[in-house]
């Protein structure tokens, strides 16, 4: 009893539960991406991915498709961001909130939405649709932490740099940019790690014409590959893991300030 | 000048942002079944969604999305509000290997939180159903509530809980009359956070659902999608989705952006 008076135990069981059910379903994926059917160790998975063709492009293919729509969204997003938190051009809050609102609709009905649009513009599915679909779906989470970084940005350094002689594009370039640049971090984790991840909405846009890296995964594992499907989802693990560091951290003191509610 | 340019931008970006669910929407109120065939102004959709029969299995998913969040958002609530008092109490490494250990299912994407607890469950044995989803929504929401609840503890001031047992409170007591009031607003966005992003899942939700027939609003989407005809009612569906979500959204705003108002006032 005593012991549970200490506060600091009743993390306790947090911590035991998510070493149960975090870490070890983690650990899970490796072993199961070096084992075979048997459960006898080997690199076979690894190169079966790499020797073949279709998966192996599949994958070239979502990191493509997930650049085009980071990029699309940040040449979107970085101007709406900067004029909803810029309160001379921007008075309304409520037109931060009809930015973010799409965030809380499931994104299958979002990827319908789009499809019906095309659909009665007679547009054909496809490509354009699926870049259009995965920057529809996303770009709120590109404006939001943008949003956020800017409305807390100290607005005394622009006057200082203007009283200093900063005509302005070298305010823009050389005090709003690198000021924002934790923002745009963020935005770009937050868009580019859904879109290479997610499955089931490219085979919509495209009529299941383009298959995402995302699918690909999800059908090892449906059709019982379980191994290969690890294996897979352990180099998707990877580039993550190697995106985040290349963010340095900053995403997370972004999103950790994050919460509209 | 400059703002008129502003303006029509975000306007420009909103139009396109909408337009889909306003085409949606739109033809929520006709009754052909496929869309873009305008047959009149009907709201049959509506009431057939809600009168069952044939669509029965869309009624009975969408009491499952709701039952499942309810109850996940419940025990990620208990749950992360008692990790978040252990965690503000914990010093050092200790502090920080938790923190990190919450921030992994966040980090994570979708699919491999859904594949990683999907292994878990296939190589211990448990049968997937409603039980295994309720637990992987619970894994993937109360890393949240820990993060609505910290910021409440940190604001405390934690000689009040030690006042309340000094003044003869038993830790229970100091717990419920001291603790809890000044964590509430943490705990009730915390529940509103679970809740909203247990009904939104898809990618976890499908890969722990098992094959027993079980079916939320998103599996059931996207099993009709796959099918190729959609059904017609999930027109009216996302339609009133939406305003539900565009009403709360925007009433939440109204009213903290008052509540900030007086607060300035009263500070005054």
């Amino acid at each position: 009893m005593r012991f549970f008076m200490r506060r600091q135990n009743w993390s306790l069981p947090y911590f035991i539960f998510m070493l149960i059910f975090v870490v070890l379903p983690l650990v899970l994926i490796f072993i199961y991406a070096f084992q075979d059917a048997d459960g006898n160790f080997t690199f076979d998975n690894f190169s079966k991915f790499i020797s073949s063709p279709e998966a192996a492009n599949t994958f070239v293919y979502s990191i493509g498709v997930a650049i085009i729509t980071t990029v699309v969204c940040i040449l979107l997003g970085y101007p709406a961001a900067y004029i909803l938190s810029n309160k001379e051009l921007c008075r309304s809050k409520v037109m931060v909130v009809l930015f973010i609102l799409p965030m809380w609709i499931n994104i299958l009905v979002r990827t319908l939405a789009t499809v019906a649009l095309f659909d009665f513009m007679r547009l054909p599915l496809g490509e354009g649709a699926l870049i259009f679909g995965m920057v529809y779906n996303f770009l709120p989470f590109m404006i939001y932490p943008i949003y956020n970084t800017m409305q807390k940005m100290d607005h005394s350094y622009i006057d200082a740099a203007q009283d200093l002689g900063a005509n302005p594009i070298n305010v823009f370039t050389k005090v709003v940019l690198p000021l924002s640049m934790p923002g745009v971090m963020s935005g770009i984790m937050m868009v580019f790690m859904p879109t290479i991840s997610t499955f089931a909405i490219a085979e919509l846009l495209t009529m299941n014409n383009i298959k995402l890296f995302g699918t690909t995964i999800q059908e090892n594992i449906n059709n019982g590959m379980w191994n290969y499907g690890a294996a897979l989802s352990l180099i998707m693990l990877v580039i993550i893991f190697a995106s985040e560091l290349f963010s340095d951290g900053e995403e997370e003191r972004a999103s950790n300030e994050g919460g509209i509610i | 000048m400059k703002r008129f340019f502003a303006q029509a931008y975000l306007w420009l970006l909103l139009a396109i942002l909408y337009a889909p669910i306003l085409i949606i929407a739109i033809f929520s109120f006709t009754e052909a079944k496929v869309l873009g065939n305008w047959t009149g102004f009907s709201t049959k959709l509506y009431t057939s969604l809600f009168t069952g029969g044939v669509h029965h299995s869309l009624l009975s998913a969408i009491e499952n999305t709701l039952i499942i969040a309810i109850v996940a958002a419940a025990i990620s609530t208990v749950l992360g509000s008692i990790a978040a008092i252990g965690i503000h109490n914990l010093r050092g490494h200790k502090r920080i290997v938790m923190n990190t250990l919450n921030n992994i299912p966040m980090l994570n994407p979708d699919i491999i939180t859904g594949i990683s607890l999907f292994l878990l469950f296939v190589s211990v044995g448990i049968t997937q159903g409603f039980a295994t989803v309720i637990l992987a929504h619970v894994i993937f929401c109360t890393p949240y509530v820990v993060l609505c609840v910290l910021p409440r503890l940190q604001q405390m001031n934690s000689d009040i809980y030690e006042a309340a047992l000094d003044l003869g409170a038993t830790p229970m007591q100091a717990i419920y009359k001291v603790l809890i009031p000044e964590i509430k607003p943490g705990m009730i966005s915390g529940f509103i956070l679970a809740f909203t992003l247990s009904i939104d899942d898809f990618a976890v939700t499908i890969f722990t659902i098992g094959t027993g027939g079980l079916e939320t609003l998103s599996t059931y989407i996207y099993a009709d999608a796959r099918k190729g005809g959609l059904t017609p009612e999930l027109r009216p569906l996302s339609t009133i989705i939406f305003v539900t979500v565009l009403v709360l959204l925007i009433t939440i705003n109204v009213r903290s952006q008052r509540a900030n108002k007086k607060k300035k006032a009263l500070g005054k």
